[in-house]
């Protein structure tokens, strides 16, 4: 057969050595904004080293036991898992694992030197972000101050998200690893003033990490008479937190369905409430709140009301005595986008509180206005995306402080990219010119047919966590309602991973081209085909290659006939039979390390550069 | 070989056949053959044709003998029949199955040694009586069984591994059908399914005995330089002379052919084949004119491929209306019909005294 010709309009061999490219392919790292090496610490887990897979997280999410609770997981919809068969791993629940485990981990956090380096940093809000600053400057012997308003730290983790989701013995404990570096934290310390900070502090830099506090009001006829019954979201959850009110309404409607929603229509229920209604404007598809709130509320017997839009508070002498509504009908179009909506009618539903949970806002009354640091149109200060770093030179902005709300994972990742820029700003350096990611690639071949990874596929479905009983939990407002997975849960979830961080590398010039590894794919997402266009190459793979939000891998022209190699990622199960049936080891499995640097790489590299005096 | 288990895990958009199966569902055991056999992959192609013949699993026959090609039959199809006969008997076998039942569909599986030295006897008797099957020979010149010596199949002047060069000339099995009469005679590439899948698919619906040669390098013994059966010599030997297209009875064809490009046969069961010539000069009906060609490219180290001959106006009676046998299966009879009973016993005896 001859060799086909190359033509222009042909795809370009991949090339693997960009670190995006198998970063991606790690879906779960991908999508987690710390960048967390998922399919390594469900490994480790996998072998009982609990303690190493705790490290493994905290190296990049600080918090892996507040975080095993409570994060907004965005690795479990990218997982692969859950396009090869029904249901992502569980990998929030497998971090919990870790935490839960491990053992004591003193002796493996970093020395904090004794000579400091001279360089003071203020940090406002002793919430994930500033304490993530913390955690990454103290190691290279900066002096953090941490000014936080309330008597408490922890920030939103502790005020916001309640105690039978959180522990406050899980805050305490992952917080005081952070704090015993030596940390100066000045609790009921309010900062009134930016340009007093600045001008009398004597601080580098300052980090405001002090969270989106402000929760939105809802103007109605009637809010300001039912007052007394009337409640903003956050703000009550705060007042929960720390026992200043015990006791709320029978009925209660929450407005908003997002998951600060979910928190307080649970906690209600924990508070005397025997009838709390959710009131959601929009249909199911459009609700705010991850699946897994919406599912445990509605577990605890809250009721989900749709299509019900707030039009006035109702008061009878005097008292909220309930709310009305327009009842909402809304058309769609094809993409499932309203297109159109009608008010129907008008239900009265009564109510002894209502509380408001549709959003927050960050309020920065105590940022002067003339002080360099420039605000847009919605009174929001600009901040960079990468620096992090505001207009004024030497501040920087992190967690829900720089781009309003979001998570705590974010705010985590805020937090390691500001300690970046404080140190190259401290350093006098350029704060964009940055380490760039990088990755590592290590065989798992062990011998003729040992791979030193478990790539076995476990048929296994999802395991479901264990609660306590719908009877024990309203005892008390602090009952942690999820127990953590049991060893053989773990064992058995964690065989669910399916190891994408062990990549399928190709090297087209030992490929004799005998199919083997084509005939042996499972999830036959492998080709050899005629180079084409993306589009072509997809249509003339052996399956579907559907998901285009996924890559093809494209090697070089293959040897004997010109044809290349083509991969689709999108199902790989990492199964490495490939590898196991090339005869010339053209395929193998190597494990990919992302390295996504932070401070301390940052730092030793930094180190290197300067000239050595002898 | 691989130790490792395929998993049960499948791309969930798997198209399905008009029985509602998968590719996958026609896949049988672990291989054990070495890792880039080229027996591996026409086992994919065999699994490829019987899902797109939406076969029912049960209706198939695997049979085969003795080497490495003959493991074969137990990695496809496991809910089909199997028999793994002696050392180059699988046609005995084949004829007393097929005489019994001609309702299933028979498939053998041999190698150059099953099929050129220890059963060439019965391989030729098996084309002259144009025993109803398809018989597939995976072809790669070497005994990789014992080690890789030449097989009867080694081509004058090529190479073993250790450095020998083979005298002896081969027996070509293409040639050997064309001349015993076979009534469908093709020679595919392991590393080809393109041309392979349909050969098998058109061989199973074949009435008659259909032969494909399939030249399937041995990775092991006969894939190094100076083997004229490695992955690379015959990438580049092969030469294609007529691509056939199944077309199952179920499906309209689709695809569109220049004018005096394709040629349509139809099989008994109401599918057919379309025969695409590559070479205009070439007419795969002309038994003589075949033969004549594959000779010719031989001489010149070509592998001829593709749909060689067929019997196309079915000139050919094939065995079961040569031997009259019953169109039910012999278990389905009654008692009465199958056994003359004493009475008729006497009379056949009579026959013969």
């Amino acid at each position: 057969m001859c060799t086909l010709p190359q033509q222009w309009n042909t795809v370009d061999a991949t090339d693997t050595s960009r670190p995006d490219y198998y970063h991606r392919v790690v879906d779960c790292q991908w999508a987690c904004p710390a960048h967390t090496d998922v399919p390594e610490y469900i490994r480790l887990i996998a072998q009982g080293r609990f303690t190493d897979a705790y490290m493994v997280n905290r190296h990049s999410n600080v918090f892996p036991g507040i975080l095993g609770r409570v994060c907004d997981r965005p690795c479990e919809p990218a997982c692969r898992r859950g396009r090869v068969e029904a249901k992502p791993v569980a990998i929030c629940r497998l971090k919990r694992v870790a935490a839960d485990y491990r053992q004591d981990i003193t002796g493996r956090l970093p020395k904090i030197p004794k000579v400091k380096n001279g360089k003071r940093i203020a940090c406002i809000g002793a919430g994930c972000a500033s304490l993530t600053v913390a955690n990454d400057l103290m190691p290279l012997g900066y002096e953090v101050t941490i000014f936080e308003q309330l008597e408490q730290f922890g920030g939103l983790m502790r005020t916001n998200i309640p105690a039978f989701r959180l522990p406050a013995s899980v805050l305490d404990e992952e917080i005081g690893m952070i704090l015993a570096m030596g940390v100066d934290l000045k609790l009921g310390h309010r900062i009134e003033s930016l340009r007093k900070l600045l001008a009398d502090g004597g601080f580098d830099a300052v980090f405001v990490g002090s969270g989106a506090p402000k929760g939105k009001e809802l103007s109605l006829p009637g809010r300001e008479q039912a007052a007394a019954n009337v409640h903003i979201g956050i703000s009550w959850l705060e007042s929960a937190a720390f026992g200043h009110i015990e006791r709320i309404g029978e009925r209660v409607l929450i407005i908003g369905v997002g998951n600060t929603a979910m928190d307080c229509c649970r906690t209600s229920l924990r508070l005397g409430a025997k009838q709390v209604k959710v009131m959601a404007r929009k249909p199911r598809a459009f609700f705010k709140a991850s699946a897994w709130e919406l599912e445990d509320a509605e577990e605890e017997s809250v009721e989900i009301i749709v299509n019900r839009s707030p039009k006035a508070f109702v008061l009878e002498a005097g008292r909220l005595a309930g709310m009305m509504f327009d009842c909402m009908e809304y058309e769609m179009d094809a993409r499932g986008r309203i297109s159109a909506e009608r008010v129907t009618g008008e239900e009265f539903i009564p109510a002894d509180d209502v509380i408001l949970a549709i959003g927050q806002e960050n309020a920065f009354p105590w940022i002067e206005r003339d002080l360099g640091i420039r605000f847009d149109k919605w009174n929001v200060p600009e901040v960079d995306a990468v620096t992090f770093q505001s207009t004024l030179p030497g501040v920087f902005f992190g967690g829900d402080a720089a781009f309003g709300p979001k998570n705590i994972i974010w705010a985590v990742e805020h937090g390691h990219q500001a300690a970046i820029s404080i140190h190259r700003h401290c350093q006098g350096e350029q704060l964009t010119e940055r380490l760039p990611p990088g990755v590592t690639l290590q065989s798992r071949k062990m011998g003729m047919h040992e791979w030193s990874y478990s790539n076995d596929y476990a048929p296994v479905e999802r395991r479901l966590m264990p609660h306590v009983s719908l009877k024990e939990r309203f005892k008390k407002i602090n009952i942690e309602v999820e127990l953590g997975f049991s060893a053989e849960q773990a064992e058995q979830e964690a065989q669910r991973c399916l190891n994408c961080d062990v990549q399928t590398v190709f090297s087209a010039k030992l490929c004799i081209e005998c199919d083997a590894c084509i005939d042996i794919c499972p999830v036959d997402c492998l080709s050899i085909v005629a180079n084409g266009t993306e589009a072509q190459l997809r249509a003339r793979l052996k399956a579907p290659a559907s998901n285009p939000a996924q890559p093809l891998y494209v090697s070089a022209a293959l040897p004997q006939t010109g044809r290349v190699m083509v991969k689709d990622e999108d199902l790989c199960v990492h199964c490495g039979l490939c590898a196991e049936r090339c005869p010339t080891a053209a395929w193998d499995m190597q494990k990919s390390l992302i390295h996504w640097p932070h401070v301390g790489e940052e730092a030793r590299a930094l180190e290197q550069r300067k000239p050595k005096i002898a | 070989m691989t130790f490792i288990a395929k998993p049960k895990v499948s791309h969930p958009s798997l198209p399905r056949n008009a029985l509602g199966f998968t590719r996958r569902d026609y896949e049988g055991a672990l291989s054990t053959l070495c890792a880039g056999c080229g027996h591996d992959s026409i086992t994919a192609a065999i699994v490829e044709a019987c899902w797109g013949l939406s076969l029912e699993p049960q209706n198939l026959v695997k049979l085969s003998g003795i080497g490495c090609s003959s493991k074969t039959t137990a990695y496809f199809v496991s809910g089909g029949h199997g028999f793994n006969s002696v050392h180059g008997r699988m046609p005995s076998i084949a004829t007393g199955a097929n005489a019994a039942n001609r309702r299933l569909s028979y498939i053998g599986v041999s190698g150059d040694g099953d099929t050129l030295s220890i059963g060439l006897g019965q391989f030729c008797h098996a084309i002259r009586r144009n025993l109803d099957m398809l018989y597939l020979i995976e072809n790669n010149g070497v005994y990789g069984l014992t080690k890789g010596q030449f097989s009867a199949s080694a081509d004058i002047g090529t190479r073993a591994k250790k450095g020998d060069t083979n005298l002896q000339p081969p027996i070509d099995p293409v040639l050997l059908a064309l001349d015993l009469g076979a009534t469908f005679v093709a020679r595919g590439f392991s590393g080809d399914k393109r041309q392979l899948v349909p050969l098998i698919e058109a061989g199973l619906r074949h009435r008659g005995f259909a032969l494909i040669d399939v030249l399937s390098p041995c990775v092991t013994f006969n894939d190094h330089e100076g083997s004229t059966k490695s992955y690379a010599y015959t990438r580049e030997h092969h030469e294609r002379t007529v691509l056939a297209d199944f077309v199952p009875r179920e499906r309209e064809i689709t695809v569109e052919y220049e004018p005096g490009e394709a040629r349509e046969v139809a099989l008994h069961d109401g599918s057919r084949i379309v025969l695409r010539k590559l070479e205009t000069d070439y007419d795969p009906t002309d038994r003589a004119a075949a033969a004549a060609k594959v000779q010719q490219r031989m001489s010149e180290g070509e592998h001829l491929t593709g749909l060689i001959y067929l019997d196309a106006r079915g000139e050919r009676p094939e065995f079961h209306q040569v031997s009259a046998t019953p169109a039910e299966p012999l278990n389905s009879l009654p008692y009465e019909v199958l056994s003359p009973g004493s009475r008729g016993l006497a009379k056949i005896l009579e026959r013969y005294r």
